[in-house]
């Protein structure tokens, strides 16, 4: 049973597999995130009702905490998919998270300076060391950190493995990141949506800050999976198939 | 925004905080663009690169057949 | 590829993770005063806050208490835990959010008189978002 499944896994986690079927499912994730995307701006910015305290600027929330949210959730699947590169050795899992870093990057540093554009008008100082700020920052040395030892060095099965470690090693930082406003006395505000008690938002203005989240999750379904076959193309070129379908190209 | 009249200006001037929040919304449109757009450009070149290795290869079979 | 070395490689990963997070739990621990944002009114009263060097004070400002100068940027108020109260002193921009009953975060020492200098004063604003009108008729049912 275990021996067919292992088949199974293996059949479809194949490169050659991967990147037909990846083909056909990009545009089925890039076409939500495009309608929600629209749909969620436009609830954030006419629908939302202004904030009692921060008035408008808050609506910087319906940027900063979806990008937040990314930027861990981005993380937890590169950190999944190089510990099943490393232990199993299944190659796509390696290429997922090659292709996530760039991604989950982009979204760290977006909700650091969104945080940061936030943070000047509310709290008076755009930048403070507290202990949720200098975590995300971390977050962001983490994705170069990757990064960094992809792109240095030449062996790609060394570069996973040496990488992958990094990634798996700071796992330890998302539950920091999400904990630091209770653990500390931080200037950060505590969590609003993912508490045990019903969200302490208004409904109008959690609808699309929701719809905003999805519509980033989307984004990096469709980008991720762009990127991957990138991934394959370039990893597999010595492969037949990958120098046939080229050749089309 | 507020109930009553909307007004584009006021839209705008975002109750005075335009600065901040339309830099955000600015900055993460940016980032859209360019993770849609670095994929396509990086598939150019992978495919760029194994066209040139399939090249390589040819001539070099072409050469040990001679 | 032998189960053997899987397993290996496994154990290996198992063992690195529960390093990590062995190192971070005493750095953290280690760490934890420098990770302390600010200090509240208790604990300055109790004397954990330190002596010798700036500290951070965070509370909320005591409705009432809020004097300006008419000639100059300064400000005096009183911050608050709701057990313990001390006053700041502070001269510059405030931000946006300061108001009677806000939560702040002040840097700065005290001076000879017992006062709390500040040079940086950071509004601490709290993870509820609603609009004004909602806002009034939780305060009006509270007061009932």
């Amino acid at each position: 049973m275990i021996k067919k499944i292992w088949a199974w896994i293996q059949r479809f986690s194949s490169p050659k597999h991967f990147y037909a079927i990846s083909g056909k499912l990009i545009p089925w994730f890039a076409v939500p995130a495009f309608l929600l995307g629209i749909y969620g701006l436009y609830m954030g910015l006419f629908v939302a009702p202004t904030d009692y305290q921060q008035g408008e600027s808050y609506r910087i929330i319906f940027i900063h905490v979806p990008a937040a949210w990314m930027s861990m959730f981005i993380y937890i699947v590169m950190a999944i998919s190089a510990a099943i590169g490393l232990i199993w050795q299944i190659k796509l899992a390696d290429m997922i998270a090659a292709a996530s870093a760039p991604i989950g990057a982009w979204f760290t540093f977006l909700a650091l300076v969104t945080g940061s554009l936030w943070g000047k008008p509310m709290w008076g100082a755009y930048w403070v060391w507290d202990a949720r700020l200098t975590s995300e920052l971390i977050l962001l040395f983490l994705y170069f950190g990757y990064m960094a030892l992809q792109s240095s060095i030449e062996d790609q099965r060394t570069a996973d493995k040496a990488s992958g470690l990094l990634v798996i090693v700071g796992v330890v930082n998302i539950p920091i990141i999400h904990y630091s406003v209770e653990w500390w006395n931080t200037l950060h505000q505590g969590a609003t949506v993912a508490k045990f008690d019903k969200p302490s938002m208004h409904i109008d203005m959690l609808i699309p800050l929701l719809v905003m989240a999805l519509a980033a999750k989307l984004f990096y379904a469709a980008i991720v999976l762009m990127r991957a076959r990138n991934e394959v193309l370039y990893r597999e070129r010595n492969r037949q198939w990958v120098r046939d379908l080229v050749k089309k190209l | 925004m507020n109930g009553s009249e909307f007004s584009w200006s006021e839209f705008f001037h975002m109750g005075g905080y335009a600065v901040f929040v339309w830099s955000s919304y600015g900055l993460a449109l940016g980032i859209v663009l360019v993770n849609i757009v670095s994929p396509l450009i990086e598939r150019k070149r992978v495919v760029k690169r194994v066209k040139r290795a399939i090249a390589r290869d040819r001539h070099a079979s072409q050469a040990n057949n001679s | 590829m032998s189960m053997n070395k899987r397993s290996k490689r496994k154990l290996l990963v198992v063992m690195v993770l529960l390093g990590m997070a062995l190192a971070s739990v005493l750095a953290l621990t280690a760490f934890e005063e420098n990770l302390l944002y600010f200090y509240s009114p208790t604990m300055v009263k109790n004397g954990e806050a330190p002596s010798e060097r700036k500290f951070r004070v965070g509370g909320l400002v005591v409705a009432g208490s809020v004097e300006r100068a008419t000639d100059s940027l300064l400000v005096k108020f009183d911050i608050t835990d709701n057990a313990e109260s001390m006053s700041v002193e502070y001269r510059g921009i405030l931000p946006d959010l300061f108001r009677e009953g806000q939560g702040i975060v002040a840097m700065g020492a005290f001076n000879g008189q017992n006062i709390f200098v500040a040079d940086e004063v950071l509004a601490k604003h709290d993870e509820n978002y609603m609009p004004p009108e909602v806002a009034d008729a939780l305060k009006a049912a509270e007061q009932q």
